[in-house]
C-alpha cells in the first residue's frame, strides 16, 4: 500500500518503520530535517522535508496516488486540516489522525473523519491494567 | 450582534475596536496575558484568556448565541479548526476565516468556511493599486454571485479613448458602473458618456472575464 505518514515524531517514526519492514511504500513528511533522525538506517521509504498543510507540497510528493494517509504532527488543528486536505480535495480512500483533544476528537469524528486521541485511548488503557490488578 | 474574536494580535485588537464603535457586543478570545492586559486597558472587559479553538472555551464564550465568529490568529490552521468547531458544535450562523497563505482560500470555501479573508492578497492588491504600470485593480469579490468589482485606469494609449460606452465590446455581464473622468466628480456610468484619458471606472465581471474585459477597454 502507497502510505502517507504527516509528522516523523516517535509515533510518526515508529509506524513508517513497522510499515516499512513490512513491504509498503511510505512516505514521510515533516518541517524539520531534524525528525528523520528516528528513521532506521535501512529505511526504504521516502522522508521529505515540507509542511503537510500545503497542498503544492502534497502534490510535488504525490500524493494523488496515495492510498492512505496518516496525520500525527504534534498539533490537532494541524492534523486536521491536513487530514481534510486529504481526504476532500485529494481524495485520498483512507485517512486517519491524531487529535489529543477528547471534545475536538468526537466533533471531527462525527464530520466523518477517523480522528483518535491518545488521551481517550492511553487512560483507557490504564485503567482496564489498573483495575484488572490481582486477577 | 453578539461577535466572537478569536485572536488578539493586532488584527484581532483593531477588529475588535471597530466593532465595539459599531455597538455590537464582542469577546476576544486570545492565548497570550500580555496581549489580554494591553487590550483590556484599552477596551474594557472584552477579552477571555484561552484557546478559541477548544469546544470548552468556546461553550464558555457563550458561542451558542454567538452571531459571527471571526478568526484572525496568524495560523491557518487555528483559524480552519476555530471556525468549524463555532459551526458545527455551536451552530454559530456566520462564521469569517483569515488567511495567510492564498493557497489555503479555495480549501477553505471547500470546507464550509462562509467567508475567507485572504491577507496576503489583499496587501498584495493594494500595493498594485498604487502602482501606475496596473491598469485593473481588484477592489472585491461578490463570491455568492461568481462577480468581480475591479477599477480599471484608462491609459492615454487605450483603444476605448474616446468612444462612447455603448459601442465598447465588453465581455457578457460586465458593467460598467462608475466613472470618475480626471479631477472631477464620480459619474454613473451611462451608454453616451465617452472614455477618456486618465479615467478612473468602477465595473462589475464575471470571475475570470477581466482579461477579455481589459482588451475591450485597453487593447493589446
Amino acid at each position: 500500500m502507497k502510505i502517507f505518514i504527516m509528522g516523523c515524531g516517535r509515533t510518526g517514526a515508529q509506524l513508517a518503520t513497522t510499515l516499512d519492514a513490512e513491504g509498503h511504500q511510505v512516505t514521510v513528511l515533516d518541517v524539520s530535517e531534524f525528525s528523520f533522525r528516528r528513521l532506521p538506517a535501512d529505511f526504504k521509504g521516502t522522508a521529505l522535508v515540507g509542511d503537510g498543510t500545503n497542498d503544492e507540497t502534497l502534490k510535488k510528493a504525490g500524493i494523488e496516488s496515495a492510498e492512505a494517509f496518516v496525520a500525527v504532527t504534534q498539533g490537532d488543528n494541524r492534523n486536521i486540516m491536513a487530514a481534510q486536505i486529504a481526504k476532500y480535495i485529494f481524495k485520498v480512500p483512507k485517512v486517519l489522525l491524531r487529535v489529543y483533544d477528547p471534545l475536538r476528537r468526537e466533533l471531527y469524528n462525527n464530520l466523518g473523519l477517523e480522528a483518535f486521541s491518545p488521551t481517550i485511548i492511553f487512560a483507557q488503557l490504564l485503567k482496564s491494567n489498573l483495575l484488572d490488578r490481582g486477577q | 450582534m453578539y461577535i466572537i474574536v478569536i485572536g488578539g494580535g493586532k488584527v484581532g485588537y483593531h477588529l475588535g475596536k471597530a466593532l465595539l464603535t459599531e455597538s455590537n457586543e464582542i469577546l476576544i478570545i486570545e492565548k497570550e496575558r500580555s496581549r489580554i492586559e494591553f487590550i483590556s486597558n484599552d477596551l474594557g472587559a472584552v477579552c477571555m484568556l484561552g484557546d478559541g479553538c477548544e469546544v470548552s472555551t468556546l461553550a464558555d464564550a457563550g458561542a451558542a448565541r454567538a452571531d459571527m465568529l471571526i478568526s484572525v490568529t496568524g495560523d491557518d490552521e487555528d483559524n480552519l479548526v476555530a471556525c468549524q468547531v463555532a459551526k458545527h458544535k455551536f451552530n454559530v450562523p456566520r462564521t469569517i476565516a483569515r488567511i495567510n497563505n492564498p493557497n489555503n482560500e479555495a480549501i477553505f470555501r471547500l470546507l464550509g468556511i462562509d467567508v475567507t479573508i485572504n491577507s496576503t492578497d489583499v496587501i498584495m492588491e493594494s500595493i498594485q493599486q498604487e502602482m501606475p504600470t496596473h491598469m485593473l485593480t481588484h477592489l472585491m469579490t461578490l463570491h455568492e454571485r461568481g462577480m468581480e468589482m475591479v477599477e480599471i485606469k484608462i491609459p492615454a494609449d487605450a483603444r476605448s479613448v474616446g468612444k462612447k460606452i455603448k459601442d465598447l465590446e465588453l465581455p457578457a455581464g460586465s458593467i460598467l458602473t462608475l466613472i470618475i473622468h480626471r479631477d472631477q466628480k464620480p459619474v454613473t456610468a451611462t451608454p453616451d458618456l465617452y472614455i477618456q484619458t486618465g479615467d478612473q471606472i468602477i465595473a462589475l465581471t464575471p470571475t475570470d472575464t477581466e482579461d477579455q474585459l481589459k482588451l475591450a477597454l485597453k487593447g493589446k
